[in-house]
């Protein structure tokens, strides 16, 4: 058991430092290169030679294996270089901007849960057979809208035609729910559907059967009996619906205009200032690692018959 | 396991499949969208890049369905004429990660070993990385441009057909005809060619049918992010991303080419998930 959890967390830490070594190789072997883009401007009118001391100043003349260590080392730290472009450490653009993306994020986190329970509920619960298939194809339709198109669309319907929310000058709370909305919906997409999948197995199971059988009530057993052994399977994509929820913070920032981890990536990319980018690329993979380990090691205690197959996870 | 099967009832019954009308809507988009993009001039009697002076932001109407823009392009040519572009990418990037993802699938899954570990370890840190971010890394390597962006979307799900490939291998290799295969003295690469390979891409091409759809999806979001095709272009994405500047003065900027991807995708998913249910 302990040797099973032990191997789990180091192949986490394996691949983290894989995903650290590729990024470094593919952002450091770049035909573009950040100092030169900014520095060669013939504005500036720096030569040659003062362009090369700032490479210098920068450890970008180190050679490579050098660079690599230093960065490494850095990251471990807790430092994520400099961003040339804004010409200060990525630690600070990263404290400015983080803090509104994961409100922004978490905020759509709890209401895309709320939204998912509620949808799969009501495609379970529902009274009628063609409104309970109509619910539980929601889901594939949310799924299929570009997150951008959403927040577009959002804009038009609630600030424009029905005016309910200002553009101009919006209060903390108007200024966020729209936002919220657009990133709540594709996440509580997946969500609902694993989820509504989910409840439909385990009501088919014998013991549901009996406790029915012994004159529970359909909601009573689902509530104290079914949803407990559907939430498994829902865990199991965390690690992917962090990702989403990133991903679709970068494309809900840039529609509403609010300053970001995705307004500083896309920054970032238009600028080749790869330092940005790698510090954000590995934070999401550790999160992303991270979370699949907490939920990997948390597996058998929520359900104790996993304890047996737990040597299958290395 | 399998038994021998002596009196035939195991036979595939050759059923005349059910008449499902959202299959046949799904099959109907795509193949409208197909022929959009191969022959477009058939469509629409209006340019896709060429506006008509005196004839800016015109709200739909008979003359044009989807309105006009701010340089009196049509809409609906524009999208007509972005069909080429959305397929064309989506198609690019699903053959790279089909192509990647499939090889590398099948090695790890027939070769096993320390060759195995190895390539399920680049797969899991391509998973660990989120879709848009691993595709933006790309992009700031290869530079932007539709084929760039095409080919960033397809290394993203590389790892997915990685895995699906891998664990579909595994299962046909324990099947009794692989081993048979391998009995009666067929050498590894053929084995793996004539049986292992068939047997194991039927719910491969149903995950492809999928990824399609995503690829659509994250095509667009990298246009309208304007690492895509530069302006004049009238690709999905950059067309809505063109609009915004426009929204209070016309909705049918932004809105139609909306619906034009998601139609797309929905009937690319509909399309999979029958496909899944015949492999």
């Amino acid at each position: 058991m302990t040797q099973a959890i032990v191997s789990r967390i180091g192949q986490a830490l394996v691949v983290l430092l894989l995903a650290f070594t590729a990024s470094f190789l593919l952002l450091q072997a770049l035909p573009g290169d950040a100092i030169l883009i900014k520095y060669q401007n013939p504005e500036m009118g720096l030569t040659p030679e003062q362009i090369a001391e700032i490479r210098v100043l920068y450890g970008a003349d180190a050679p490579i294996w050098a660079q690599y260590g230093n960065t490494l080392w850095n990251f471990l730290q807790g430092s994520f270089g400099y961003s040339i472009q804004a010409g200060v450490p990525v630690n600070t653009l990263l404290a400015t901007n983080l803090p509104p993306t994961l409100r922004l994020a978490s905020l759509a986190l709890v209401l895309a849960i709320l939204l998912a329970f509620a949808i799969a509920f009501a495609a379970t619960l529902a009274p009628f057979r063609w409104l309970r298939n109509a619910l539980a194809s929601l889901p594939a339709l949310m799924i299929s809208v570009p997150v951008f198109w959403l927040g577009i669309m959002l804009i038009q319907i609630f600030s424009f035609r029905l005016r309910l929310v200002p553009i101009i000058n919006p209060n903390e709370f108007q200024a966020l729910i729209l936002p919220v909305l657009t990133l709540a919906l594709p996440i509580a997409a997946p969500l609902a559907q694993i989820l509504i999948r989910s409840l439909d197995e385990v009501e088919a199971q014998p013991f549901v059967a009996v406790a029915r059988a012994k004159g529970a009530t359909r909601k009573g057993v689902l509530w104290r009996h079914v949803l407990r052994n559907a939430l498994l399977p829902v865990l199991t994509i965390a690690g992917l619906l962090f990702g989403e929820l990133l991903a679709g913070a970068v494309v809900t920032e840039t529609v509403f205009g609010i300053n970001g981890l995705g307004r500083i990536t896309e920054q970032a990319v238009s600028n080749q200032d790869t330092a940005v980018l790698q510090a954000i690329v590995i934070l999401a993979a550790g999160g992303f690692i991270l979370i699949n380990l907490l939920v990997d090691l948390a597996a058998p205690l929520i359900d104790p018959r996993l304890k047996r197959t737990v040597g299958a996870l290395a | 396991m399998t038994t021998l099967d002596l009196f035939g009832t195991r036979a595939p019954s050759r059923r005349i499949p059910r008449f499902d009308p959202t299959l046949v809507l799904s099959w109907a988009i795509v193949a409208v969208v197909l022929a959009w993009a191969l022959a477009p001039g058939l469509f629409t009697p209006h340019s896709g890049t060429v506006g008509i002076a005196g004839n800016q932001l015109k709200a739909p109407d008979a003359a044009h369905w989807f309105g006009t823009d701010e340089i009196g392009r049509d809409v609906l040519a524009r999208i007509i004429y972005g069909a080429a572009n959305s397929l064309a990418g989506a198609i690019v990037a699903v053959a790279v990660g089909f192509f990647g993802g499939t090889a590398l699938g099948l090695v790890a899954g027939s070769v096993g070993g320390k060759l195995d570990i190895a390539i399920m370890r680049i797969v899991d840190v391509l998973l660990s990385v989120p879709g848009l971010l691993l595709q933006l890394s790309i992009i700031i390597i290869l530079g932007f441009g539709t084929v760039n962006v095409a080919v960033a979307v397809g290394v993203t799900i590389v790892a997915g057909f990685a895995r699906l490939m891998r664990s579909e291998v595994i299962r046909v290799r324990q099947a009794d005809y692989v081993e048979a295969a391998f009995g009666s003295g067929g050498r590894f690469a053929a084995v793996l060619w004539r049986h292992v390979l068939p047997n194991s891409l039927g719910t491969v091409i149903a995950y492809a049918a999928l990824q399609f759809g995503s690829a659509i999806l994250a095509i667009s979001t990298l246009g309208f992010l304007g690492y895509g095709a530069p302006p004049p272009t009238p690709e999905w994405g950059l067309l809505i991303s063109e609009g915004r500047k426009y929204l209070t003065a016309a909705w049918w900027l932004t809105t139609f080419p909306g619906l034009a991807v998601i139609l797309v995708v929905l009937a690319a998913n509909r399309i999979s998930q029958s496909l899944r249910r015949s492999s």
